[in-house]
């Protein structure tokens, strides 16, 4: 593809976008001045329609080498988005990978050059429910199309492009984030190196499908979500919003970990105060959880990347044999599982590990002791981060002399 | 690099594929990755001894061979290598089943329970041999099967499983085992060496 077709859209799209946004709804204001690619091609979503001319936001960390062999792809989770690491500018916090990636860290962006992309669906500035229908010129909410991983990988693949980077050091990513990981290396084997799928898994299980249809449910059944349409009313659906997010937070932890941190510690020290305020210190932590995440998510945005989750089924998309998935491919693989995770557990990503042997792919995989549930691979966790850090620069040096070569 | 190591990157081809199972640190698998281009994996039980592999940028997988070995295709290695461990396992027949499946030959080597000092160890003193190979108490040793270099000799006889080459190792002395010699070195040696198919 020629990259010159590609349009980077610093201005034009800024303003195209603020005076329809000014007029309509001015929740995308925040977004106006984060990195956006405009793709200038069509793209062929799963679900049969397509999507052409339309924004990519993406960051990036750390420089490019001459021989561009230091690029890694991270990809997000459910509620992520591209500021992965330094102060995210939208929300002024700290970005969502903190722990692994900056300079001197797992992922050293002194050493490499880091891109993470806003999903397709996702409410930092991609194109999403969030944003302006160009044909109707109101916001897509509901009737933006159902994506998928697949597709949210395919898009990504005009980023790359667009920044001339053929082969890709690595592409990692935990959660959602492995599940395009997967999806990448098995779409594009030749476009990157190595690859590392963290706490994810081939195909979401019925309990995981369970659990965001629970989330789904309660944003829908908020009165506020007017079936998509909350930004006519300028009302939005934060109470359905915030139970989807205290539901699914607690799926991120374990039992133990929640047990350590909290146990039946009480908010203000006495006695119950026998109503059904918080009295309990688990109870106003998740309160608090739903009530951040309100303010810098979309609700629309929370069913369509949940839904894509449900869809992903990449043993499904060979047949029912996942090592079809990686035949013949050349990428060197590292799973990483965590020992308390229970929504997507050792058991699942090792199936992956068994699939990648059957294909005699190159793997790699360690299963790190944690109790920190799911969450474990945002944390700071040693033994997980030195794994990470050590896996990528043993590649980076065996990639840079196979390019010598 | 231990003597044993040596003998077995010997016998192993340059540019085939290896499985290393129970591959420890990696200090195998790295002298046959680099020395040999030699394509290898490995299979480690122990979380910390994987991530130094990883480190090293050797392809580990963390398991339990008795568990993990089922999903490696049919002659998908040149070579099956298991050192010292066969002893170990709760079902080590079943565990070589696996490696003669697997790789198109297996190397495996065992600690000699017929070497002369364990013999006399449980002669004289009356209690379960220790050994610089067999360094553990009869309480905490993970060693569940021991056998002497005959007893394998046997049993791959018994089983139809072709012995190719068979070496032992004393006091890092490489030597030849063969039909003549058998007695003296089944005594006489700490460690065999055995490339079966």
């Amino acid at each position: 593809m020629n990259c010159e077709r590609l349009k980077k859209t610093a201005k034009k799209g800024f303003f195209a976008q603020f005076s329809w946004a000014f007029f309509l709804f001015d929740m995308n204001k925040e977004t106006k001045n984060i990195k956006k690619l405009i793709i200038d091609q069509s793209l062929e979503l799963d679900c049969g329609k397509t999507i052409k001319d339309f924004p990519l936001a993406y960051e990036t960390y750390g420089t490019l080498n001459k021989s561009k062999t230091n690029a890694i792809l991270v990809f997000h989770a459910l509620s992520g988005d591209q500021f992965v690491t330094n102060i995210n500018p939208i929300t002024k916090k700290k970005g969502w990978w903190t722990t692994a990636v900056g300079p001197g860290k797992a992922i050293d962006t002194d050493k490499f050059f880091v891109i993470c992309v806003n999903v397709l669906g996702g409410c930092m500035g991609s194109i999403g429910p969030k944003e302006i229908n160009p044909e109707t010129n109101e916001l897509f909410a509901t009737t933006f199309p159902v994506i998928t991983i697949k597709d949210m990988v395919k898009a990504q693949i005009y980023l790359l492009e667009h920044l001339g980077i053929n082969k890709l050091l690595s592409v990692t990513g935990g959660s959602m984030g492995g599940m395009q990981v997967l999806q990448f290396a098995s779409l594009y084997p030749d476009k990157t190196y190595s690859a590392i799928p963290i706490a994810c898994s081939a195909s979401h299980s019925a309990q995981n499908i369970a659990l965001n249809e629970l989330g789904r449910q309660a944003i829908m059944a908020d009165p506020n979500w007017n079936k998509g349409n909350y930004f006519k009313t300028n009302l939005s659906p934060d109470k359905g919003l915030a139970v989807a997010r205290m539901a699914a937070h607690i799926t991120y932890l374990s039992d133990k970990g929640l047990q350590e941190k909290f146990g039946r510690k009480l908010q203000v020290k006495g006695n119950l105060k026998f109503s059904f305020d918080a009295d309990f210190q688990i109870e106003s932590y998740l309160r608090h959880q739903g009530s951040v995440f309100v303010d810098r998510f979309d609700a629309n945005s929370y069913l369509y990347i949940t839904r894509a989750m449900d869809y992903f089924d990449l043993t499904k998309q060979f047949n029912g044999n996942l090592a079809n998935a990686f035949k013949k491919t050349k990428t060197k693989f590292c799973v990483i599982s965590f020992s308390s995770d229970w929504l997507y557990p050792t058991k699942e990503n090792k199936e992956i590990v068994i699939a990648l042997n059957a294909s005699g792919a190159n793997v790699s995989f360690v299963e790190i002791n944690s109790d920190k549930g799911h969450d474990s691979f945002l944390l700071d966790i040693p033994e997980f981060l030195k794994t990470l850090g050590e896996f990528i620069n043993s590649n980076y040096k065996e990639f840079n002399n196979e390019t010598r070569i | 690099m231990k003597q044993e190591f040596n003998v077995i990157s010997q016998i192993i081809q340059n540019n085939k594929r290896v499985l290393d199972i129970g591959c420890g640190d990696g200090t195998l698998m790295q002298y046959l990755k680099s020395n040999q281009q030699n394509d290898v994996r490995g299979l480690e039980p122990q979380k910390n001894l994987v991530q130094k592999c990883i480190a090293k940028g050797l392809s580990v997988i963390e398991g339990d061979a008795e568990k993990e070995l089922v999903q490696f295709p049919n002659k998908s290695f040149d070579y099956a290598v298991l050192s010292q461990t066969l002893q170990a396992f709760l079902t080590p027949e079943e565990v070589l089943k696996q490696l003669l499946r697997i790789g198109k030959q297996t190397i495996v080597s065992i600690p000699n329970f017929g070497y002369w000092k364990v013999r006399l160890h449980l002669l004289f003193k009356g209690t379960m041999p220790i050994t610089k190979n067999l360094p553990n108490e009869w309480y905490n040793t993970p060693n569940l099967h021991m056998c002497t270099i005959q007893d394998f000799v046997n049993f791959c006889n018994k089983k139809n499983i072709k012995i190719n080459r068979s070496l032992c190792l004393t006091n890092e002395k490489i030597s030849e085992i063969t039909n003549k010699n058998m007695f003296y070195k089944n005594m006489l040696s700490q460690l065999g060496i055995f490339l079966i198919q």
